[in-house]
């Protein structure tokens, strides 16, 4: 298992470096001189030395591969450099933003298996009968439908049921309060995003239960379970879901990315200052430190969290260890 | 391609006075039809959204750019079908326009993605050694990033246009089909008749295009038809955050920016029409796509 455990998170290494190599040379293909970019977007003239300081700041002066060891370093030591935008330093930008992202992803991701788990059971229950398929057209449908159109879509909602109820338009806090301050405020701001988020990725584990679900209940030692006289319910919460449940553990992982995907749309869509909005707004504002930082960032977290999944998965299924 | 044997009494006599060939096509659809009603009814939709795409110019009833400043934000009405948006353009020309964006943005990154990922995962199997190893090591890296991350660090880079959004989107599908093609050709590779073909002396190329290519068409095409629909929502994403297609250009993901929040609670089919479009063509692809792959992949079917 030790072994295991190293080999995995030494993987991790040349795929983060991997990645690092990838952005960095990503944001060194931007046609043009970023400095230039820089000084002229308000319009104003400047002159070589401008530039030249410019680029000496950035670092931009120095060999490539210096650059790169400079970028992966100050990745290491959490130095991101300072915003081209706001001026601030990078990760001040991210930590205010991140505690309202990840209280979205939490509850999204309660919400998705809320939502999944009881509907993928039950659709492998009632197999190739009407509840089976709806349930399969609703799975399918949260992967159609995009999550900005949800979003918008319970805006709507909320706008007319608020207006009918209280006469007059209602519409979700924007401002970020912590749930130990204010927890009513709090959720009533997180929810609507969290279901956004979290019927989109319930799809992908709803379909994940079913099958493997189906797979389960064909098992030798459910028919053994049944023959036996056990309680149906038993059967089903006790033997048959307990296992059916652990290949849907790896889904997170993939479930991380369309969390990430739906966070940055759905901020938008609510107007919540959370890092996907930061995300977008950096890449309009042309600002390559805040970009690159985010990205690095985002691959980071995605890759331990599939890493994690991975450990998690070898240590419930003593096969994977010996695959 | 693997389908069960067909069930003759099944087949309609109807059938019977067609040539070989396209009987065997006809009887195909018409297995696949009869055994996979959903799939069926996701091709009904993609059918109809790529008629509409492709017949615009014809059946469109306004410019889906011209502006009437006297019918702003109007209702659905015998006029306008589907209603007009805050610049008095007509919705219903909108969404068959926007339908051609869609299509086109969809079916380019999907098979230009594929394409990539067939010659890359095929190449891989194939030589194996260094350059699988390699090339492995690359295509992780570029999977580790989400696939809007992957499309919007592209477009920072890139700047925005259908052109862009095309290459932003393809870039991160790459990998997912390399993947997959690479693990089915890895199996094909060692089965015999490969062996065969390289003691007859064939090159290369022969091999690669007439033993291993085919074989792996199954996943190919189910993996081009579930590229269509994400590219289709990638780019809808991308435009409604504003750094995907760019105005004039009918986009169903652009209808959605600005006007569809600004004008939720007196005009809401701004923003109902163009979602919805959004999600029966993807939801179309995806049941299309899930019938593909029980039909071209029996190990699967029944989950």
């Amino acid at each position: 298992m030790y072994r295991y455990i190293i080999k995995r998170l030494l993987l991790v290494i040349p795929t983060l470096v991997g990645a690092a190599a990838l952005v960095f040379l990503l944001m060194r293909l931007i046609p043009g001189d970023i400095c230039v970019v820089r000084l002229g977007s308000g319009g104003g003239t400047f002159d070589e030395r401008a530039v030249q300081a410019c680029h000496a700041q950035l670092g931009l002066d120095r060999p490539m591969f210096l650059q790169f060891v400079d970028f992966v370093w100050g990745f290491f030591r959490g130095d991101f450099g300072t915003s081209m935008w706001s001026g601030k330093p990078v990760l001040y930008e991210i930590a205010a933003r991140f505690p309202i992202s990840l209280e979205i992803a939490i509850m999204a991701v309660v919400v998705a298996n809320l939502i999944a788990i009881p509907l993928g059971t039950l659709s492998a229950l009632k197999q190739n009968s009407p509840i089976d398929l709806v349930i399969r057209v609703i799975s399918i449908a949260g992967l159609a439908t995009p999550s900005f159109w949800l979003g918008i879509l319970f805006i709507l909602a909320i706008l007319n049921v608020s207006q009918a109820a209280f006469g007059s338009p209602w519409m979700p806090p924007i401002d970020y309060v912590p749930i130990w301050k204010d927890p009513l405020r709090n959720l009533s701001m997180v929810i609507f995003p969290a279901l956004t988020v979290g019927y989109r990725t319930s799809a992908v584990t709803m379909r994940m239960t079913r099958s493997a679900m189906l797979e389960v209940l064909r098992e030798d030692y459910i028919r053994t379970a049944r023959a036996k006289g056990l309680v149906e319910h038993i059967i089903i919460n006790r033997h048959a879901l307990k296992n059916a449940l652990l290949p849907v553990v790896t889904l997170i992982g993939i479930e991380a990315a369309f969390l990430i995907g739906g966070l940055v749309v759905t901020e938008q869509v609510f107007n919540l200052n959370g890092i996907g909005r930061l995300f977008v707004q950096s890449v309009q504002n042309q600002d390559y430190t805040m970009t690159q930082a985010l990205v690095m960032l985002v691959v980071a977290a995605f890759v331990l969290t599939n890493t994690v999944v991975d450990l998690i998965y070898a240590w419930l299924d003593p096969r994977i260890r010996y695959g | 391609m693997t389908i069960a044997a067909p069930d003759s009494r099944a087949i309609p006599a109807i059938l019977d006075d067609v040539p070989e060939i396209r009987r065997s096509i006809l009887r195909r659809a018409w297995i696949f039809c009869r055994r996979q009603p959903l799939g069926t009814f996701g091709m009904v939709i993609v059918v109809i959204i790529a008629i509409a795409g492709l017949s615009a110019d014809w059946i469109a009833p306004y410019s889906p750019t011209a502006n009437d400043f006297a019918a702003m934000t109007e209702a659905p009405s015998w006029a306008h079908w589907l209603g007009t948006d805050q610049f008095g353009r007509d919705q219903l020309s909108r969404i068959i326009y926007g339908a051609r964006t869609a299509l086109i943005v969809g079916f380019s990154c999907a098979i230009i993605a594929s394409v990539a990922g067939l010659v890359l995962g095929v190449g891989s199997a194939y030589f194996g050694g260094r350059l699988d190893l390699y090339l492995q090591g690359v295509l992780d890296v570029v999977m580790a990033f989400p696939l809007i991350i992957m499309a919007l660090a592209v477009v920072a880079i890139f700047g925005t246009g259908v052109h862009n959004v095309i290459v932003a989107i393809t870039i991160p599908l790459i990998p997912r089909c390399a993947r997959v093609v690479r693990s089915s050709a890895l199996s094909i590779r060692e089965v015999p008749y490969i062996d065969a073909a390289r003691a007859c002396g064939f090159g290369h190329a022969r091999i690669i295009l007439r033993h291993m290519v085919p074989n792996v068409m199954a996943p190919f095409l189910i993996l081009l038809t579930a590229f269509v629909g994400q590219a289709i929502l990638a780019e809808a994403s991308l435009s409604y955050l504003g750094l995907g297609v760019q105005e004039p250009v009918p986009a169903w993901g652009l209808m959605l920016q600005g006007g569809a929040e600004e004008y939720a609670s007196t005009a809401p089919w701004i923003a109902v029409f163009p979602g919805l479009a959004i999600a029966l063509t993807v939801f179309g692809f995806s049941l299309f796509g899930d019938a593909l792959r029980d039909a071209l992949d029996p190990k699967l079917r029944d989950r």
